[in-house]
């Protein structure tokens, strides 16, 4: 009798460090992949002899400083770099690339680029990974993918936000009851029928209302985004509006107020944190969509201000391209270290709204400040 | 002033309540656009075949096969492993001490990581460390597991949906009345027996709603498996756990961006679509009737 309820306890507790694990090893297993960007093709050569490996990586650590300055040169150099560098992609001619290893690893960090991502290069204004000339330059991702965030989270947040206050301060209870699960609904529909609905319906509509050249842009990928993000908002919001205690409407309604007042000038202020977070989680949301706005926003990678350009994002550059790279490639690596820029981003704001809940909130509501 | 404050009143209740008409507003035009486009072409043998002349006719059976086929391997993987995470947080773990606390935020962080990551990680984890040591070891290194396949795809997309089942489950597990628990153990059942001759039982609808929400929410999920192995068009169904197979939201996505020709197959994209809101909502439903059912228990 015993053992087995030793062993249950010790099985159910392991497994449930699993998703603890589970975090880990997803950072770890995607940020592992984007390590042949910092450490410089010279690793993929290293596979071939032991002895080579520390002659080779040595070369590449010794020659890191000098590179960032050479890098920027002319493009024949690095071109020429380049056709190296795919030789010693595939396996196949690790055997023919071993004998010259040594040497051409020098040549290469000599005359530029090689495979090496610097992070001058990742700053860049161009990402054109497939091209004689590859460039990785995030920066039109990252300013799209902001674009498209700004613009759902202009739409989503006031709708939700308004539309919770309405459901827990205005509207009756049998009206509430219908309210919650109609808008709930939304967070069933799948992301790519979404996409679908903004690409084939949505991004027609729009263009006959605004009269905008291109179908596909910033502002439908942006529209369809906050109807994937107004659920979460507005439960979120909704849940916290309800939680403000009543004491507060009540002491309000006495002293005079109205409703309204008392829905925007009490309830509204009492349950910001919560707003706050929520708006945050939406923000979550739409930073890691990825079918919405690979099909809906055209997504060519433009730096540009205005809404209605195409924008390509840091999601679905990874969803368009990761099926097309060849293992171990640089452009592989990359597409990596943009999964993991996003899964920080996407860590550090859940991690921020659920404290921020936690501490702010409670203490708030509980009447502790 | 009175009035003028009224009006403000008005203007501003008037605000909300439009904000809920626009959102639903919004809910109903999608249904209905998508129900028009796509219910002339769904049919029983639009369902029941494959797709012909390059995907631009015929049906969406391997598509739909494929679904099911991942969202079992997926539901295999993910209720246990749920139940079992549930089951610790709600019996065993303290829900002061920080373990309790780590795991609670783990299944809230994965409930909250993009689902393209959940792709990222199974390419990285899956099919390149786990598939690429596998075939070293048994196949001598010829590309058998190395590669996308619905083994992988069902994965990771149990990964994703890991945190719905354990909420669903803890939330059901929490249900079962406490006196049921003490009466167990004054009788002197020991806590493993408890759990299982009188806690699992009682949560047993929570599992059933977790597993269905879960099948919902990977069956319409596509970014996890678009480059662990879903496929754009297969002449046959899969046959073993290393095949590739095709998914009812990948097939949206390529039919409406990457077909030859988009116009003319826009009837079957809606109605693929159409397939798929169903699937998904029927799932939805079931999982609130029996929740619903659940609380009137209790």
């Amino acid at each position: 009798m015993r053992p087995s309820e030793f062993f249950a306890e010790k099985i159910i507790t392991g497994v449930a460090f699993l998703s603890i694990a589970i975090i880990i090893l997803i950072f770890l297993f995607v940020f592992r992949e984007t390590l042949p960007i910092f450490s410089g093709k010279a690793v993929k050569k290293t596979e071939v002899t032991s002895v080579k490996q520390e002659t080779s990586g040595a070369a590449a650590t010794y020659q890191n400083e000098n590179k960032q300055e050479v890098y920027g040169g002319s493009e024949p150099e690095v071109q020429a770099a380049k056709q190296e560098v795919y030789g010693a992609t595939s396996n196949s001619e690790d055997t023919l690339v071993s004998g010259e290893a040594g040497v051409s690893s020098y040549k290469e960090d000599e005359s530029g680029e090689g495979n090496r991502v610097t992070v001058k290069g990742l700053a860049g204004k161009v990402w054109m990974p497939v091209s004689d000339n590859p460039r990785y330059g995030l920066l039109p991702l990252i300013v799209g993918t902001f674009k498209i965030t700004i613009i759902a989270i202009l739409f989503a947040a006031p709708l939700a936000i308004l539309a919770a206050l309405f459901s827990a301060a205005f509207a009756p209870r049998w009206m509430r009851e219908f309210i919650k699960p109609a808008i709930e609904i939304l967070a069933g529909f799948p992301s790519v029928v979404i996409g679908f609905f903004a690409l084939i319906v949505m991004a027609t509509f729009f263009q006959h209302l605004f009269g905008y050249e291109t179908r596909l842009n910033a502002f439908v990928g942006g529209v369809a985004m906050a109807l994937a993000a107004i659920p979460i908002i507005f439960t979120v919001t909704e849940d916290v509006m309800t939680a403000v205690p009543s004491t507060y409407k009540e002491a309000s309604l006495a002293l005079g107020a109205s409703k309204w007042q008392t829905a925007f000038f009490v309830t509204l202020p009492a349950a910001a944190p919560g707003i706050f977070a929520a708006v945050l989680l939406g923000i979550g949301r739409i930073f890691g969509e990825t079918m919405i706005v690979l099909m809906a926003t055209g997504n060519a990678a433009l730096i540009s201000m205005n809404p209605f350009d195409s924008v390509r994002t840091l999601s679905a550059t990874i969803g368009a391209e990761m099926a097309e790279v060849v293992f171990g490639d640089t452009h592989y690596s990359v597409l990596f270290l943009i999964g993991t820029l996003l899964f920080v981003f996407t860590f550090a704001l859940n991690a921020t709204a659920e404290f921020y809940v936690k501490g702010r909130l409670m203490t708030r509501l509980q009447g502790k400040t | 002033m009175k009035k003028i404050q009224k009006l403000t009143g008005g203007v501003m209740m008037g605000a909300t309540g439009l904000s809920v008409v626009i959102i639903i507003a919004v809910i109903v035009i999608m249904l209905i656009v998508i129900i028009i486009g796509g219910k002339d072409t769904l049919s029983w043998k639009f369902l029941t075949s494959f797709p012909q002349d390059g995907m631009t006719k015929g049906g969406i059976f391997p598509a739909l096969y494929g679904t099911a086929l991942m969202v079992i391997i997926m539901s295999v993987a993910a209720v246990p492993f749920g139940a079992i995470t549930a089951l610790y947080l709600t019996e065993y773990a303290r829900e002061s001490s920080w373990i309790a606390k780590t795991v609670q935020f783990a299944v809230r962080t994965l409930s909250m990581v993009p689902s393209i990551i959940f792709g990222l990680f199974g390419l990285g984890f899956f099919i390149k460390f786990v598939g690429g040591g596998m075939d070293k070891i048994f196949s001598g290194g010829k590309l058998i597991w190395a590669q996308p396949n619905i083994l992988w795809a069902s994965l990771t997309m149990a990964l994703l949906t890991l945190p719905v089942v354990i909420v669903s489950v803890e939330e059901s597990i929490k249900a079962v009345p406490r006196d049921l628990r003490d009466a167990s153990l004054a009788l002197g059942a020991t806590k493993w027996q408890t759990i299982r001759k009188v806690v699992l039982p009682g949560a047993r609808s929570g599992i059933l709603t977790g597993t269905i929400l879960a099948i919902s929410r990977g069956a319409g999920e596509v970014a996890p498996i678009l480059f662990t192995g879903a496929a754009y068009y297969l002449a046959t169904l899969p046959h073993s756990l290393s095949d590739q197979f095709m998914s009812l939201g990948y097939h949206i996505y390529i039919m409406s961006t990457q077909s030859v020709n988009v116009d003319q197959t826009l009837p079957i994209q809606f109605a693929t679509t159409l397939v798929l809101l169903l699937l998904t909502f029927t799932l939805n439903f079931v999982a609130v009737l029996i929740r619903s059912r659940l609380r009137r228990a209790h």
